[in-house]
């Protein structure tokens, strides 16, 4: 995948899966840096419509729950079952392997109001991340 | 004992031995207790066919003597209040007075039956009334419910209480609760589980309510606003009159989440602030010390107007007799029996030990110790929220990340430096945050030397990080694994499946 990745000030990514309505996300590797080992991830069914900025999964690691929220709304059509047996994947690889859930996006348009990595790198400079 | 700073590399330090578990102790054929003149088949021949065990009961066995020591000796390797300053923020790890041991211990409150009839138990439905009327006393409500079982019960109960209000009301719309993003994440939880939205505010530049994102997010579905007060950044809300009044404003119901209570018991009165609805943690302001998993008690106060919707069953009084009710308005039981009575007597006794002045010193001094050693220890690591604190405080050791450091490393340090460690990786907002009560009950000469040792351990972890990561060296087991442990927990004792 080399399409551009957007993120959101609560440390989402999202990226297209090459059509512009079908799209993965995770969390960023900041993310994963924050909240530090993932021992269980509790991942959306599959069919479940959520709006943009609703709570889609949700990522306990030894520190804490942390919701993860959709950076546009859709439907989820497709969860990543890898890191339910090994969620040390969205440690090791949160842009790659560790990816949480793939949505069939209801609003293209949404797209626009998410940060690129310039906008996302200023952020974390800033630190006035949302925070998970 | 005076604890020093662990000297890193000292070959002079051994590190206590685990105490091998009771299994591994097992010696076959050892006895506790003998019944004299009994054998043990004319017991177990009294048994029912059918209702005995086919294989017999697997547990160690032991002396009395190897019980004794195997406890005294764990008790020796555990830290707690008795033994270490203990300044685990938002758990109120205060000394509790021994004298209140002796409240539980007397017969006539210790003896009683749960399901004695109230005719015969007078006298403890009388201490637990007027226990009642005293709470109401401190948090200025007009009625409490003794019943749940610790303060996540409590909110759940105010919150069923909630909705049961709105339903006696016909009004069906308000089905949001708002929770600030600094309240404790029980909040969240306990309105999820009365089934409602949860809706989060997020918290202002200075760390407290965002008075303009309150009023954005306030409708007619708002059916509760939840405030942790002090906050858990350990900060009185500046604005907090202000947001009481919108909140009123939108005809939505007030909680406080009184788990902080040790900061303003005897000071204020949420009730007096607005609040419909408060709960506290006796365990943790109340003399019953707390972190061995109970019991606790989350007495839950309200207003006149939530009144009816407390649990049931209910203590009355007529003239000179207690009974027990249950009003149809009620919104049902949400425990066995009263309450956890035992430690509700508890509180009893040390509110009436200490008067309404002692009650204010509490907090006083809680609040003063808090200060100081926030004083003590700025310009070691940069603190979340500016001026005075209420009774505990949130350091965040984010900028030693670049020497590849945790907050949790700190905390190791700081166990081999003789204490218990402050709490971690809490509030959730503050990054790598270290969170600091020292409660009333420590001498300022506990407090100086915890600030020496603080700074000692800042500076080594500038100098030295490594050393940091080697950190605890002074305890049993140093660093677990805790993802292990999280996903692949090890319940069973090994040594407990070779025994038959």
């Amino acid at each position: 995948m080399s399409s551009e990745r957007r993120y959101t000030p609560t440390h989402e990514w999202i990226q297209s899966l090459g059509e512009p309505s079908l799209m993965r996300i995770g969390i960023t590797d900041f993310a994963q840096k924050e909240i530090t080992d993932v021992v269980f991830v509790e991942l959306p069914k599959i069919g479940k419509k959520v709006p943009q900025g609703a709570e889609a999964a949700i990522i306990e690691s030894v520190k804490a729950a942390f919701s993860i929220y959709a950076p546009m709304g859709g439907e989820v059509v497709a969860v990543n079952s890898d890191i339910e047996s090994n969620p040390a994947l969205v440690n090791s690889d949160p842009y790659g392997a560790g990816w949480i859930f793939e949505l069939r996006v209801d609003d293209p348009a949404q797209w626009n109001s998410l940060l690129d990595e310039k906008g996302y790198q200023a952020l974390l400079v800033s630190g006035t991340g949302g925070g998970h | 004992m005076q604890p020093e700073l662990s000297k890193t590399g000292e070959s002079s330090f051994v590190r206590p031995s685990m105490e091998p578990t009771l299994w591994q102790k097992n010696r076959p054929g050892a006895r506790g207790v003998e019944s004299p003149g009994v054998a043990p088949e004319s017991v177990t021949s009294q048994i029912p066919k059918g209702a005995g065990r086919e294989i017999p009961l697997s547990l160690p066995e032991l002396s009395e003597l190897d019980v004794v020591r195997h406890f005294t000796r764990l008790s020796h390797l555990n830290r707690g209040v008795d033994t270490h300053f203990y300044p685990l923020g938002s758990c109120t790890m205060k000394y509790n007075p021994k004298v209140m041991d002796r409240i539980p211990e007397i017969p006539g409150f210790r003896d009683l039956h749960p399901r004695i009839d109230p005719d015969g138990m007078q006298g403890l439905l009388e201490a637990l009334h007027t226990c009642e009327e005293t709470l109401c006393q401190l948090l200025g409500m007009e009625a409490v419910t003794l019943a749940p079982a610790a303060g996540a019960h409590g909110e759940l109960t105010g919150i069923l209480v909630t909705r049961r209000y709105f339903e006696s009301r016909g009004d069906k719309n308000r089905t949001e609760i708002l929770i600030p993003d600094s309240a404790h994440g029980t909040n969240p939880a306990s309105a999820a589980m009365g089934g409602f939205t949860v809706h989060v505010l997020p918290s202002g530049s200075d760390g407290g309510v965002d008075l303009a994102r309150l009023e954005e997010a306030l409708s007619p579905r708002t059916a509760l606003v939840m405030m942790t007060v002090p906050s858990t950044l350990g900060i009185f809300e500046k604005d907090l009159p202000k947001m009481v009044a919108l909140v009123k404003a939108s005809g939505a119901l007030l909680y406080l989440d009184g788990a902080n209570f040790n900061a303003f018991i005897g000071v204020l009165r949420p009730g007096d602030l607005g609040f419909d609805i408060v709960h506290i943690n006796t365990h943790k302001t109340l003399a019953t010390p707390h972190g061995g998993g109970g019991p606790g008690s989350g007495p839950v106060g309200v207003k006149s107007h939530l009144a009816p919707y407390l649990p049931s069953p209910r203590i009355r009084k007529d003239g000179d007799r207690y009974s027990l009710v249950s009003p149809e308005t009620s919104i049902g039981p949400i425990r066995s029996f009263i309450g956890s009575s035992l430690v509700l007597l508890r509180a009893l006794g040390y509110v009436r030990m200490l008067g309404g002045e002692g009650l204010r010193k509490v907090a006083l001094y809680a609040l003063l110790n808090a200060n100081y050693l926030r004083a003590l220890l700025s310009g070691t690591l940069p603190r979340t929220g500016k001026g005075l604190c209420a009774h505990e405080f949130v350091l965040s050791a984010k900028e030693l990340s670049q020497e590849g450091l945790h907050a949790s490393d700190l905390a190791k340090e700081i166990l081999d430096a003789g204490y218990y460690a402050p709490t971690i990786s809490f509030p959730l907002i503050v990054p790598e945050a270290l969170m600091i009560e020292p409660t009333e009950t420590e001498s300022k000469e506990t407090l100086d030397r915890f600030a020496d040792d603080f700074r000692k351990i800042i500076d080594l972890a500038k100098k030295d990080p490594t050393r940091l990561k080697e950190a605890p060296r002074r305890t049993p087991v140093a660093r677990p694994d805790e993802v292990a442990a999280a996903r692949d927990p090890v319940l069973t004792d090994p040594a407990s499946l070779h025994i038959a």
